[in-house]
């Protein structure tokens, strides 16, 4: 028993211990020793994280194996871990792309090898955390603490305007977040025993940063407030998503990071801002979520078209997946805000779906881009030929990004058009377009670099994908056909903890008739694939 | 009398051992070790000497001059451990320099004096007193490197403006006591309460916090500061930012708050455009910097201005923010300051960004505990800096000034720009760009360094028992 209740700490904090023991009992001239244990322990961080499918109890307590400490009793912060459906899988995702992303990096990563895997390893620490935080001074100091890794990661390792991209990433993402502090105080004060923020009674309990504590006390303030403080939020989490128009250090990030960087960028960092949305703006401010719901909407619409344009105009083939990024969290904005079980469930699978697809789309990218150093679509054509595991492995990432169905993506997007559609029919046909224009530039890409003749001379006798680069890719890809097939299971999980959102945030919606209802994809989510 | 006199021990303790040190200094002249030794004796039996004597639960003593409470046991022990820290920074630097380290060590003690009166002053008069006594050495360290004309010419510039500043508080305090024909902080505190709003009187209180702003170098009487810790000495150039900055806001804190509550209709408003002037002003012109004492001299000034935030806000919380804030910062900054020290570069006043390039190749551990001052000075978790901005902002929007915490904020991201400058020669200049100038690692530099970036993580991960050890100190603020 000690042993679970434990056990949020132990994955959060076995890759910083992994990092220390390589700070200091590895020489940096061992290379293959760093390798080597950065794989252990990012390897077993994954496996001892997949005890949480197996004990999470989607039925039982809304926040599950929690760990509770006092941590600065002065202000009423706590050490407050604990996880719920929405949560287990975006951890569990966080550590397989850790440990991807780790074992990814061995060749590619030729300079500084030691403390490249330090950094990574503490980045993957800030993430856990960021997802286990059930207290709002500890979800800040992680939401952070994964700053300084990115920024080294990205600017020792990066490509040739890594600086430029480091620093912009840096204060982008810092800029939104310390506004969010503001509006973590604000909700703070107001929601303390007697005290009264701008003029405002306050509700008359202890002043708490606990989240559990706050959900159940926040919802009832009033909606001026409430306005200001998803304003603040809004500001922090929607950087981080990023939605249009705050994307514009993604582009710049991704494209400069390092193939392992821009994995976990993709993967995890940008499911933080829709994380934040989902677990904090919505359940903690429902009436100003639903007072924001026109703007929300816009913007994900926006972002959904604008992001795929950009995309099909690219010629460098990580900045066109970097865009199709902001295309595809516009659809996880606009599931979140459709408000109901079905769009916040599509949006929550999405998110998962997205990085794996596009964590899987970068480590492809990386595989040609270490063979050839450039990424351009017009060096290449007809690779179809030369590599042909290869091809066959991209054209599956390709499918699972475009929404194929039997694949992740398919099951997302339509999860998210039902919800969507629920609401406005014209959201629906809007974000619709865009899974057209998202097949168009990804079909174009894979056509352009995979069909026709060799042209290009160098391009004759590149090497497939070796066994190390095959194995990075074939998780992911079994984990799109799962989900793809059989998405049950996730659902499952994250159903009893999206319903509690949605009671928060739009009570009405579960009271209504059931018959005038689709049936929720928790049911038969599977039924959709197979006709 | 005795028992007055033994509360005194700390500041006995260091008056002795200043006259001491200055007596063997002039009559044997033997190694410099000696002075060494007794400058650290000094200042570690005033510590021992400060928690014996403790808070004696918040007497008055000598006439109301001074106070013991747990406020001015806490700015006590701070000082004594900044002055501690730049000791040890101190002893590798005057070695290099060939500078005699006598009446040096000689007038760090009778700074400390200066400032361990100020954080029991009760009476504006003794205040006074307390804060020439702090400044005149300070104008003296500043100017210690004779041969150096940027020394000069720091010591001239503090001495003519300090001097100037000194004027106009004291001018400030005559018309209070015009006003209210006391100069103790409580009856004046009561006048002002009790009497009709008077227009002397808030001049006076204008002039006064014009002085107080100076000492702590906010906007607009910053102007002095880049120059001063530029061309002083760099070791002294740490202890500036540190020592006479806390003691300038522990004084600062006590008049407003205690002597001048009732009038903080007067200057609340006006304080809090001075914290805001303070914080653009200080972080935007750092950004711009070149050398490194300027650009954390920008920083400080920058730093004044988030604690101001706390003086601002008031109460119970504002002050202890400020308290925490101060107690955070001078471990910070001792650090970040000290690795400047110890840089081994061939003007002891030039040290430029792209000295620090490549440092992380070279010394790794240096460049960690830069780096972990860079981040703490940032505010960025898990480091001291973080909590003790969240505990500013807190106050601020506690007190309803939430524009300033949103001032603050964003300003704290533009720090992290210059900051990052640094760290970005230290971590990701390549190897064709040159090599960093090496940090020497002499023992006692080490040790300071060692303690900063301990206190620095330690506060930042627990800084519960700061807090909760400044929490009655900040009860000297009424609400």
């Amino acid at each position: 028993m000690e042993f679970f209740s434990n056990l949020l700490n132990i994955i959060c904090y076995l890759p910083l211990v992994g990092a220390l023991f390589i700070i200091f009992f590895i020489k940096k001239e061992n290379t293959k020793a760093i390798k080597l244990w950065a794989t252990l322990f990012a390897g077993a961080d994954f496996l001892i994280s997949l005890a949480l499918w197996f004990r999470y109890d989607p039925n039982g307590e809304p926040f599950q194996l929690v760990y509770k400490k006092p941590w600065i009793p002065a202000i009423g912060a706590q050490y407050f871990f604990g996880v719920d459906g929405i949560s287990v899988l975006l951890i569990l995702l966080t550590t397989l792309l850790g440990f991807i992303a780790v074992y990814s990096s061995f060749t590619a990563i030729t300079h500084r090898e030691k403390e490249y895997y330090v950094w990574l390893l503490v980045l993957q620490t800030g993430m856990l955390g960021v997802f286990m935080a059930l207290d709002f001074v500890l979800f800040y100091v992680f939401w952070e603490v994964m700053l300084v890794p990115m920024y080294f990661l990205i600017g020792i390792w990066g490509g040739p305007r890594k600086l430029y991209a480091a620093i912009k990433f840096f204060l982008y993402t810092l800029v939104g977040s310390v506004l969010m502090l503001i509006g973590i105080l604000a909700l703070y004060f107001y929601n303390s025993s007697g005290f009264a923020l701008v003029g405002l009674p306050g509700l008359g309990n202890a002043p708490t940063f606990d989240v559990t504590e706050l959900m159940k006390v926040a919802p009832s303030m009033p909606l001026s407030l409430q306005k200001w403080i998803f304003l603040a939020f809004f500001v922090g989490f929607a950087i981080k998503v990023p939605m249009f128009p705050f994307h514009t250090w993604l582009p710049d990030a991704h494209v400069e990071a390092p193939t392992a960087g821009s994995v976990i960028l993709a993967g995890v960092l940008l499911k933080m801002g829709t994380y934040g949305f989902l677990r904090f703006s919505l359940p903690l401010l429902p009436e100003a979520s639903r007072w924001a719901v026109p703007w929300m909407v816009a913007l994900a619409i926006i972002g959904i078209i604008y992001g795929a344009l950009v995309a099909m105009a690219q010629q460098d083939m990580k900045k066109l997946v970097a865009y199709s990024s902001v295309s595809h969290l516009g659809f996880v904005m606009l599931g979140m805000f459709a408000l109901n079980p079905q769009g916040l469930s599509g949006s929550l699978l999405q998110m998962i779906n997205h990085g794996l697809s596009t964590g899987g789309l970068f480590l492809l990218v990386g595989i040609i881009y270490e063979r050839r150093h450039t990424r351009g679509l017009s060096e290449f054509g007809g690779l179809a030929k030369v590599m042909p595991v290869y091809a066959t492995l991209f054209m599956i990432i390709t499918m699972a990004s475009i929404g194929l169905p039997t694949l992740n993506g398919f099951v997302g997007e339509l999860t998210i058009l039902l919800g969507a559609f629920n609401r406005n029919t014209w959201w629906a046909v809007a974000a619709a377009t865009g899974i057209v224009l998202g097949a168009a530039y990804m079909l174009w890409m894979y056509q352009r670099v995979f069909f026709g003749e060799v042209v290009h001379e160098e391009n004759k006798n590149l090497p497939d994908a070796n066994l190390r680069e095959q194995w990075t890719l074939i998780p992911l890809v079994v984990l799109c056909f799962w989900i793809g097939l059989y998405p049950k299971p996730f659902f499952k999980i994250m159903e009893p903890s999206i319903r509690r959102v949605v009671q928060v945030v739009d009570p009405q919606y579960l009271q209504a008739p059931a018959a005038s209802l689709p049936a929720p994809p928790a049911e038969k989510p599977g039924h959709g694939v197979a006709e | 009398m005795n028992a007055q006199l033994s509360v005194l021990l700390p500041e006995l303790l260091l008056a002795g051992m200043g006259m001491l040190i200055l007596l063997v200094g002039v009559v044997g002249r033997p190694s410099e070790r000696v002075a060494f030794f007794l400058t650290n004796l000094g200042l570690l039996s005033a510590m021992g000497g400060v928690v014996v004597v403790g808070e004696r639960g918040s007497e008055t003593f000598f006439a109301g001059m001074l106070q013991l409470d747990r406020f001015a046991l806490f700015f006590r022990l701070l000082f004594l451990l900044s002055a501690l820290l730049v000791v040890w920074l101190s002893r590798p630097f005057l070695l290099r320099a060939q500078q005699a380290p006598w009446e040096y060590y000689a007038l760090i003690l009778f700074a400390t004096l200066g400032m361990s009166f100020l954080a029991s002053g009760v009476h504006l008069a003794g205040l006074y007193v307390s804060l020439e006594l702090m400044a005149l050495s300070s104008y003296i360290l500043a100017g210690y490197f004779r041969g150096e004309v940027k020394s000069h010419e720091a010591a001239t510039k503090y001495f003519v403006l300090g001097a100037l500043s000194s004027g106009i508080l004291i001018y400030g305090l005559s018309l209070i006591y015009g006003v209210t024909g006391s100069l103790s902080l409580a009856e004046v505190s009561g006048k002002l309460a009790a009497g009709p709003r008077s227009v002397v009187a808030t001049a006076g209180v204008f002039l006064l916090l014009s002085g107080l702003l100076f000492k702590v170098a906010a906007v607009p009487f910053h102007v002095w500061t880049p120059d001063v810790y530029e061309g002083a000495p760099t070791p002294m150039t740490a202890f500036f930012s540190v020592g006479p900055k806390a003691a300038a806001f522990a004084m600062l804190v006590r008049v407003l708050w205690v002597g001048l509550a009732p009038a903080a209709p007067d200057w609340r408003l006006l304080l809090s455009w001075v914290a805001a002037a303070t914080m653009v002003w200080g972080n935007v012109a750092a950004l711009t910097q070149e050398n490194v004492k300027r650009m954390l001299a920008y920083s400080s000034i920058a730093h004044a201005g988030y604690a101001l935030l706390g003086v601002v806000s008031g109460g119970a919380l504002g002050t202890q923010a400020v308290l925490f804030y101060m107690l955070v910062y001078a471990v910070t900054n001792l650090g970040a300051f000290g690795l400047v020290v110890l840089l081994a570069s061939k003007e002891y006043a030039g040290e430029k960004v792209n000295d620090f390039r490549g440092l992380a190749r070279r010394q790794p551990l240096a460049a960690a505990a830069m780096l972990l001052f860079l981040l703490s000075l940032g505010g960025i978790p898990p480091t001291a800096g973080f909590m003790g901005k969240l505990y500013l902002f807190a106050a601020a929007v506690h007190a309803g000034y939430a524009w300033l915490a949103v001032v603050g904020v964003i300003m704290s991201a533009v720090s992290l720009y210059y900051y990052f400058r640094i760290v970005k020669e230290m971590y990701l200049a390549s190897a064709e760009e040159g090599e960093a100038v090496a940090v020497l690692s002499e023992a006692w530099g080490v040790r300071a360094l060692a303690v900063c970036a301990l206190a620095t993580l330690l506060f930042g991960v627990y800084p519960t028992s700061a807090l909760a050890f400044l929490a009655p100190a900040a009860m000297i603020v009424p609400w």
